[in-house]
């Protein structure tokens, strides 16, 4: 797990964005220019998809992204590849160690499975997402393209013999994680309403975006 | 049990079908070393895919054995894997496309080779995709019967060679109707120095009822309440 600390300055950046939790941000950014997500609290689950902006069928695709460098985690120095192969962003700074990009988003439907039928009228991840394309659809964007997600700040171990847990987050107040664009991208992000597991303390808390170029 | 129909699918074919609710699918790996790829889609509204991370998560697991089920995104069940002779197939390993597998096997033209030529799990599936109107924004991660992935302490990924032995069986039971698609083209990780082209045998019969003790319903507490969706589901006759 390497950290490595930005030396960007905040008061530089273009975008200074705070998305509470259960709201979501739909954003173009363009190649070159950097993007930097906050858990200002601490233990909060940015749930986070991207899409080339030229071409939105070729996405974020978690299992050629996690093949490709040989690791089942995201950290410092991970590129983020598209359904096609490419370059899409690059984890460039990270004060957390390691994300998640197995276990996807919270949905009404899987809330039912993983917890209780009674419990599928409860805020998630995925209506986040659908409202958001749903209210933009300049961008193009349906349920189609709610695919597999990264989850930057969750910690999902897996261990060798093949489980896989929900634990507590190795995030802390005011750490971020950053990335740079190789491409045009679009990034949707939810910051994640789920009240049932540790993912983010059974207390949703704010983020912060900050995008700079 | 009666098989319905039987067939082989060579390796580095593609193929699909609406397998039907209560129906069994019985896969062997013929010769050894098999990957045999899937994608789930409801027929009647392809929208409800396949979701590998809801089934990796609503059952704490990152392999697929026996007792498992494969969730749609729609927190339904497709199928569960009602016996298993492996122990471990992979659903994050992905698929290879046409440029990694020129990389690790060479570009072999349909023109030079016909139909021995070096088919990719990418470009089979989209061929599959667009007879039911579904293309590169439908597919997703997929399982690969027959493979193991796994991570070390640090998450560190090795694909297992020789995983699977020759005659080894992993057979499902549909438990709502469910368009398959299916390719039996390489591993994306398999290190094989010639390109794979492992046969898979597929038996279609008819499942007996899902008993109260069935393994995959009571495997966890979150395969009860998947069962009970899809009973829901059936109340509402199917749609």
């Amino acid at each position: 797990m390497d950290i490595r600390a930005s030396t960007l300055d905040p008061s530089q950046a273009g975008i200074d964005h705070v998305i509470g939790a259960g709201d979501y941000w739909l954003h173009h950014l363009r190649a070159g220019q950097t993007l930097r997500i906050v858990d200002l609290e601490g233990n909060q689950a940015a749930d986070t998809l991207f899409f080339v902006a030229a071409d939105p069928a070729e996405r974020y695709s978690a299992v050629d992204s996690l093949r490709e460098q040989g690791n089942v985690y995201l950290g410092l120095g991970s590129k983020l590849l598209s359904t096609e192969g490419r370059v899409m962003l690059e984890i460039t700074a990270d004060l957390v160690g390691r994300h998640d990009t197995l276990g996807g988003a919270c949905a009404a439907e899987s809330n039912t499975v993983r917890y209780d039928l009674e419990k599928r009228s409860m805020h998630s991840c995925r209506d986040s997402w659908l409202l958001a394309v749903a209210s933009h659809e300049s961008f193009g964007l349906t349920k189609r393209d709610i695919t597999h997600n990264i989850n930057f700040f969750m910690n999902v171990p897996v261990t060798p013999s093949g489980g896989l847990t929900f634990e507590d987050g190795l995030s802390g107040p005011g750490k971020y994680v950053e990335m740079i664009a190789r491409l045009d991208v679009i990034v949707l992000i939810s910051n994640c309403p789920q009240l049932n597991n540790p993912c983010n303390g059974y207390n949703p808390t704010p983020l912060q975006v900050l995008v700079w170029g | 049990m009666v098989i319905d129909y039987e067939t082989q699918l060579d390796g580095g074919k593609h193929w699909s079908f609406v397998a039907k609710r209560g129906s069994g699918l019985c896969l062997e790996d013929v010769a050894g070393g098999a990957n045999l790829a899937m994608l789930f889609y409801n027929p009647l509204n392809p929208l409800e895919r396949y979701n590998a991370p809801d089934t990796l998560k609503c059952q704490h697991t990152l392999r697929l054995t026996r007792g498992h089920c494969l969730y749609s995104d729609m927190g339904r069940i497709f199928c569960s894997i009602i016996e298993d002779s492996v122990g471990w197939h992979d659903t994050i390993g992905g698929n290879a496309n046409r440029a990694l597998v020129a990389k690790r096997w060479g570009d072999v033209s349909y023109q030079a080779a016909r139909n021995d030529w070096t088919q990719n799990g990418h470009d089979a599936f989209l061929v599959e995709a667009a007879k039911y109107g579904l293309g590169r924004r439908d597919l997703a991660a997929n399982v690969n019967w027959f493979s193991k992935v796994a991570a070390d302490d640090r998450g560190r990924l090795t694909f297992a060679a020789g995983h699977s032995a020759a005659g080894s069986q992993v057979t499902l039971r549909f438990e709502m109707d469910s368009l398959v698609l299916l390719h039996s083209c390489p591993h994306p990780m398999n290190p094989a120095d010639a390109y794979p082209r492992q046969p898979v045998k597929l038996s279609f019969f008819q499942a007996p009822p899902v008993a109260e003790d069935d393994v995959c319903r009571t495997s966890r507490p979150e395969n009860l309440r998947g069962f009970e969706n899809n009973r829901l589901y059936h109340l509402g006759g199917g749609h």
